[in-house]
């Protein structure tokens, strides 16, 4: 059963410089129980994706087309107060830096309850139950305390802890991760990754990743979409694109990182700058610091094309034969 | 074993460029009216780096490998320990002033340690006009211009100020001002976490490059343990303002020893996604102490899925465990 259909979403930043089309015609589905990553270098959008399926975007940011459609219920085009009944009791997020995206005047049992206050028909002393549960869920000891303490007073891992324990409070239908670990240390993001694991194996979880990590990627999602310029520009199940990446942008991503395999040998890099937004090149945006450039590249932006079942490239290194 | 490390261990001793010997350097906090506590943010370090060598200085926030590249250049002036260059030690201020000529820095955020006010010529030119190293402005001139070229950047841009630039640029930028007085030792503080993947293998590369044409020796600290094994001769691990192990880069990461660098490998995911799938990882419990309140014998105990007895009463010592691979756990043989 799909329970996301995101179809041609564009969202805009209108700046006093220009439009800045953060995400350009982004289209994917989820299943029940399916783990998506997605992937790309800072700008490359994948944040604005998440943000404008929970519609969370920041004045300029605007969504001008496309559709997102949960459970065949349409998302764009809905007020701000259904959209509220929405976001964190069907669809969570959970943040980057969990001690920005906690209130630090407050206890953390009063944002935990708010949650389950708002969305649910429990009453104070049930959402307190409901709380403790959580907390205990996540692998938080001593629930009772912790309800009573403000955000300061717990460590990095303890706070994305209880990120998780809101987020999941109303038992949504997708949770969205937004670099859920980038802000922690190594020996803490295993933990946390490994419970975002457990969670999602325990109740079937449909979990959208953000992540610039391909090593946490490669360990949790069945299927990766690699973004670039507010693109997708490959998508597939984790090991077609792994194994058998087929956008130039992804195989350089790939040789990049220094891994296990190869400690000694020379990194190759993938040239040049990140892609400016506000001045796109003609034709595909990666073909600037693209080694196998040919002429349609700067002329034309490829259409994604299947290269085998399932797996998804926008590359003109795909059709040259036909070019 | 590469041709590098051939090289470096033929001059085995006779050229080892700085000697740390039991740094330390405390933090006083205040805790309330009229208390203090120290704050061990390094305690009794001690290592060598070789001419033409790189040390990878690993570990989580926290720990004290920043402080370490920090006080090694005398950016905080140690609590106790020896500092020696070249087998000299650096003492005075004078010892430290012509120290920093030959000793320099790369910072981890590109944003903010680079004056934004200040065009890029002038932030490069700046360690130039500090130590006097030119006679004439055509000399400094063509100085940065040399310098901008070196780090791949157009010396068309001196004129620019830094918000001009992206990330992987201003990295340059701070790079080439590190080069600027010419130095043999770079302490590289965390230069690529800030960066695009992308990115990231540029810089790595560039440090690798400048080290074979400069012979420059570089203190490279990281929290990537991938980055770090990359990169460097030799690494060592730092938890909790202690040096838990120290061995060859290759033997460290194929065979290490100590249970925190154990579970600190087994922690990094792989971007594979078999050997992900397949791999069983040592998921550590807790967090690391507050380093106001570093638990009693070996700091690590409170997380190890090793720890015994003893290991609350002494404080374990680094000792030679393999060949050149020392590590200090109680439990090891």
């Amino acid at each position: 059963m799909k329970i996301l259909e995101v179809k041609d979403l564009q969202t805009s930043f209108f700046t006093q410089s220009g439009e800045v089309k953060a995400v350009d015609k982004v289209s994917f589905d989820l299943e029940k129980g399916e783990v998506l990553g997605i992937v790309g270098e800072s700008g490359s959008g994948k944040s604005v994706t998440a943000y404008s399926i929970l519609q969370i975007l920041t004045s300029p940011g605007k969504i001008i087309g496309g559709s997102v459609k949960l459970k065949e219920q349409e998302l764009v085009g809905l007020s701000e107060k259904e959209m509220r009944s929405i976001r964190g009791n069907k669809i969570s997020i959970i943040f980057q830096d969990p001690m920005t995206s906690l209130n630090p005047v407050y206890k953390v049992g009063n944002q935990l309850m708010e949650a389950i206050l708002l969305h649910t028909n429990r009453n104070k002393e049930e959402a307190y139950l409901r709380a403790t549960e959580m907390l205990e869920l996540v692998g938080v000891n001593d629930p009772k305390k912790r309800l009573d303490q403000y955000p300061h007073e717990l460590s990095g891992g303890m706070r994305q802890r209880v990120m998780i324990a809101m987020a999941l409070a109303c038992e949504p239908d997708i949770l969205i991760a937004d670099e859920p670990t980038t802000a922690l240390d190594v020996t803490i993001q295993a933990q946390i990754l490994e419970l975002i694991q457990d969670i999602q194996k325990k109740f079937g979880m449909t979990t959208i990743l953000i992540t610039h990590d391909l090593g946490v990627v490669a360990g949790m999602c069945d299927k990766v979409a690699v973004m670039y310029a507010g693109r997708i520009v490959e998508y597939g199940t984790t090991d077609q694109v792994y194994y058998n990446p087929r956008h130039e942008y992804t195989k350089g991503l790939m040789k990049s990182i220094p891994n296990a395999e190869k400690k000694k040998e020379r990194l190759v890099p993938i040239s040049g700058s990140p892609v400016d937004l506000l001045n796109l090149p003609k034709g595909c945006p990666f073909s600037p610091r693209c080694e196998k450039t040919m002429k349609i590249c700067l002329r034309e932006y490829p259409e994604a094309i299947e290269v085998e079942k399932g797996h998804m490239a926008a590359c003109w290194m795909n059709v040259k034969d036909e070019v | 074993m590469n041709d590098k490390n051939i090289e470096l261990e033929k001059n085995e001793n006779s050229d080892i460029l700085i000697e740390v010997a039991n740094l330390k350097q405390y933090f006083s906090i205040s805790t309330g009216f009229l208390k203090n506590v120290d704050l061990k943010a390094v305690d009794d370090v001690s290592f060598q780096i070789k001419k033409g060598e790189t040390l990878g200085l690993v570990g989580e926030s926290g720990c004290g490998k920043t402080t370490v590249g920090r006080t090694l250049l005398n950016l905080y002036k140690p609590t106790g320990g020896q500092i020696f260059y070249k087998g000299e030690e650096i003492k005075t201020k004078e010892d430290i002033k012509k120290f920093r000529q030959k000793a320099a820095m790369v910072f981890q955020d590109p944003y903010s340690s680079l004056n934004p006010r200040m065009t890029v010529g002038d932030i490069i030119g700046e360690p130039l006009d500090v130590h006097k190293l030119y006679n004439t402005k055509e000399e400094r001139k063509e100085r940065i211009r040399e310098l901008m070229g070196l780090v791949g950047l157009s010396s068309e841009h001196a004129t620019r100020y830094v918000h001009e630039f992206s990330g992987g640029q201003r990295q340059r930028i701070g790079i080439a001002r590190a080069l600027a007085v010419n130095p043999d030792f770079i302490v590289c503080d965390e230069p690529v976490s800030a960066l695009d993947v992308s990115i990231q293998a540029q810089v790595i590369n560039m440090f690798e490059d400048l080290q074979k044409k400069l012979g420059l020796t570089y203190l490279f600290i990281a929290h990537d343990i991938h980055v770090v094994e990359h990169i460097s001769n030799r690494i060592a691990v730092m938890y909790l303002g202690k040096i838990v192990e120290i061995a060859n880069a290759e033997e460290l990461t194929s065979n290490p020893l100590h249970p925190y660098t154990v579970s600190l490998m087994s922690a990094v995911p792989v971007p594979d996604p078999k050997t992900a799938r397949s791999k069983k990882r040592i998921i550590l419990e807790g967090d690391v102490p507050s380093p106001l309140k570093v638990p009693s014998g070996c700091a690590f105990r409170t997380r190890c899925p090793k720890a015994t007895e003893i290991c609350s009463q002494e404080t374990p010592i680094l000792r030679e465990l393999r060949s050149k691979h020392f590590a200090a756990c109680h439990n090891i043989d």
